[in-house]
């Protein structure tokens, strides 16, 4: 019950922030210039075709109507049309997600495969060739832009080796291998410095949890130095390392926007950096309250997460 | 006197490098950074100066001692406006509470979602593309992380008996914030300057990669690897200065945070 409490509390207070986070995309967008009608029609219209089309899209009508009819249309999947496109923004986010989202997964995955292992090994044997390696990967996984990671990867794996295209995006319905081999690469480079972080994170995690009492007691209890790992060091050090996975979401997304373009596929990050350059104003309002809403609503998540994993709150709500 | 942990003196030496490198380009070069030279194109590292030429013949080593100048100056004036703002409004909360402390938090958690490309598309949108938009947008995102970190502190500093004797001495608020609060605070917002004007570097790197960063003909780390990308398998050097340039800077400011952290905390340094 006070898991749940807090948790609607914190769902409450994450709507409050959306709310002030639309109202600030949404304004900023209005005072960007260029006008959405004159740069459909192009520089040669004539004024009352102009007009025609603003009354039409709705830009003739008072600022604070036109946010809520936006809010509106957020609610109900009624993002508007694209400027450029001529289809609707809701649909474009849609066909661009079944790039962003398995890539984002799949290097999501990557980076907690490595590193959880890396880490726990690294704690284990302090001071250890293994512990200075996880180090020296973490230190330089941080320092390392991902977008060159991928850059470096299409030099010495698709044209050095032939593995895996240089960029590009067959499609799903192309088949799920040729898709995701597509995908392999972008998701390592953005893997890497994920992992470098969570490596970290989790290596520190393992040594300050082994240090605690309750790991003493265990052993003296007889416990083997396995399970004492397994059985409560790990649950325990996985807390700040869910944590940080939350925090690092931001980076995630930037990360993804950079990769999608190194390896030029048709992602959500994609999408918003060309709608910027071809001023689809629109496009960009919602793609950013999107991603905004994604780094909210997955650190919500991750402390719902945490609330399930966190050993001393387990059956006490 | 403790022991200098071995990570400062290698952070020290590589941030030193790179500032150093990004002073000295601004009295000297090898070559001209913006000077073509079609003669010099694309040939390799050796072949036409130290680091080769890139696709108009300029001298690579020259734009990327150029390029550092460009990225810590981007760099740190971002770095410097988010810390400031950051670090007195953490305070603030801190020596304030109550209403305004959440006020505080609130618009950091506003800050928090969006990271500097997304912040800087937004205001690229509404200022266009340049070295002040990306001030601007890495500025923002580094508010939320200053303010968490003073305030943190603060608020231990804040329950110390010292601070009940100034209050019993008739001070405010802001100036015991200010004599007291900050001289203690001071190592841990440094520490966290070091890490995040590493930060600030790759998030410039990726906005001038996407063509968000300084207008060309500046010179710039990320627009270099954006256009090394169109010669990948012709003249792969013109990958590689930039990159490492970056990883490189990051690096060591990463280091020189991580060894001040363990110099002035050395509890921490054991276990992290």
């Amino acid at each position: 019950m006070r898991k749940l409490r807090y948790l609607g509390r914190r769902l409450a207070g994450l709507l409050g922030i959306l709310g002030i986070a639309s109202l600030a995309i949404f304004l900023l967008i209005e005072a960007a210039p260029g006008d959405p009608a004159q740069i459909m029609l192009g520089t040669g219209a004539q004024p009352d075709t102009v007009a025609a089309l603003r009354a039409e899209l709705g830009l003739d009508r008072p600022l604070p109507l036109r946010y809520l009819a936006w809010l509106g249309g957020v609610f109900t999947g009624d993002l508007g049309m694209s400027y450029t496109y001529g289809t609707p923004v809701a649909e474009l986010i849609g066909q661009r997600l079944v790039v962003t989202l398995p890539l984002t997964a799949m290097a999501t995955l990557l980076a907690v495969a490595v590193a959880l292992p890396l880490g726990v090994m690294a704690a284990q044997n302090p001071n250890r060739i293994v512990d200075s390696l996880a180090t020296a990967f973490s230190q330089i996984g941080i320092a390392v832009p991902n977008f060159w990671i991928g850059l470096l990867l299409i030099l010495g794996v698709s044209l050095g080796l032939g593995w895996f295209p240089t960029g590009g995006f067959p499609g799903w319905r192309a088949g799920a291998l040729p898709a995701l081999s597509a995908l392999v690469l972008p998701a390592i480079a953005l893997a890497i410095p994920q992992a470098a972080v969570l490596t970290r994170v989790t290596r520190a995690a393992v040594i300050e949890v082994s240090n605690e009492d309750f790991i003493r007691t265990a052993r003296a209890k007889g416990l083997s130095r396995r399970r004492a790992l397994w059985r409560h060091t790990v649950p325990n050090a996985l807390l700040p390392v869910v944590t940080m996975l939350g925090l690092q979401i931001p980076f995630l997304i930037s990360g993804a926007v950079l990769v999608e373009n190194v390896f030029t596929l048709p992602g959500i990050g994609t999408l918003a950096y060309q709608a910027l350059s071809q001023r689809d104003l629109i496009v960009v309002q919602n793609v950013v309250l999107f991603f905004a809403v994604i780094v909210l609503g997955v650190n919500l998540l991750v402390d719902a997460l945490y609330i399930l994993l966190d050993p001393r709150l387990r059956g006490s709500g | 006197m403790r022991r200098v942990p071995a990570t400062l003196w290698i952070g020290a030496a590589l941030s030193l490098l790179f500032v150093g490198a990004a002073l000295l380009s601004r009295v000297w070069t090898p070559a001209d950074p913006t000077g073509m030279n079609i003669a010099a194109r694309l040939k390799g590292p050796g072949e036409a100066g130290l680091l080769g030429a890139d696709q108009i013949g300029r001298d690579v080593l020259s734009i990327v001692m150029a390029g550092a100048w460009t990225s810590l100056g981007i760099a740190l004036t971002a770095t410097a406006i988010g810390g400031a703002v950051g670090t007195a409004t953490g305070m603030a909360a801190a020596a304030g509470r109550g209403g305004f402390e959440r006020a505080v938090m609130a618009a950091n958690g506003v800050l928090f979602a969006f990271p500097p490309i997304l912040s800087a598309i937004l205001l690229g949108a509404l200022l266009g593309p340049g070295a002040g938009t990306a001030i601007l947008a890495i500025g923002l995102f580094m508010v939320p992380v200053f303010a968490r970190i003073a305030r943190g502190a603060a608020l231990q500093v804040w329950s110390r008996d010292f601070i009940k004797a100034a209050r019993m001495a008739g001070k405010g608020p802001v100036r015991i914030s200010i004599e007291h609060v900050l001289p203690n605070i001071s190592a841990q917002i440094i520490v966290q300057f070091a890490i995040q004007t590493g930060l600030a570097i790759l998030a410039e790197a990726g906005l001038s990669f996407l063509g968000m960063g300084v207008a060309p003909p500046n010179p710039s780390w990320g627009r270099m690897l954006s256009e090394a990308q169109t010669y990948l398998s012709s003249a792969p050097h013109l990958v590689l200065a930039p990159g490492l340039a970056i990883a490189g800077a990051v690096l060591g400011l990463n280091l020189l945070g991580d060894g001040l952290r363990d110099l002035t905390d050395p509890r921490r340094g054991q276990a992290a």
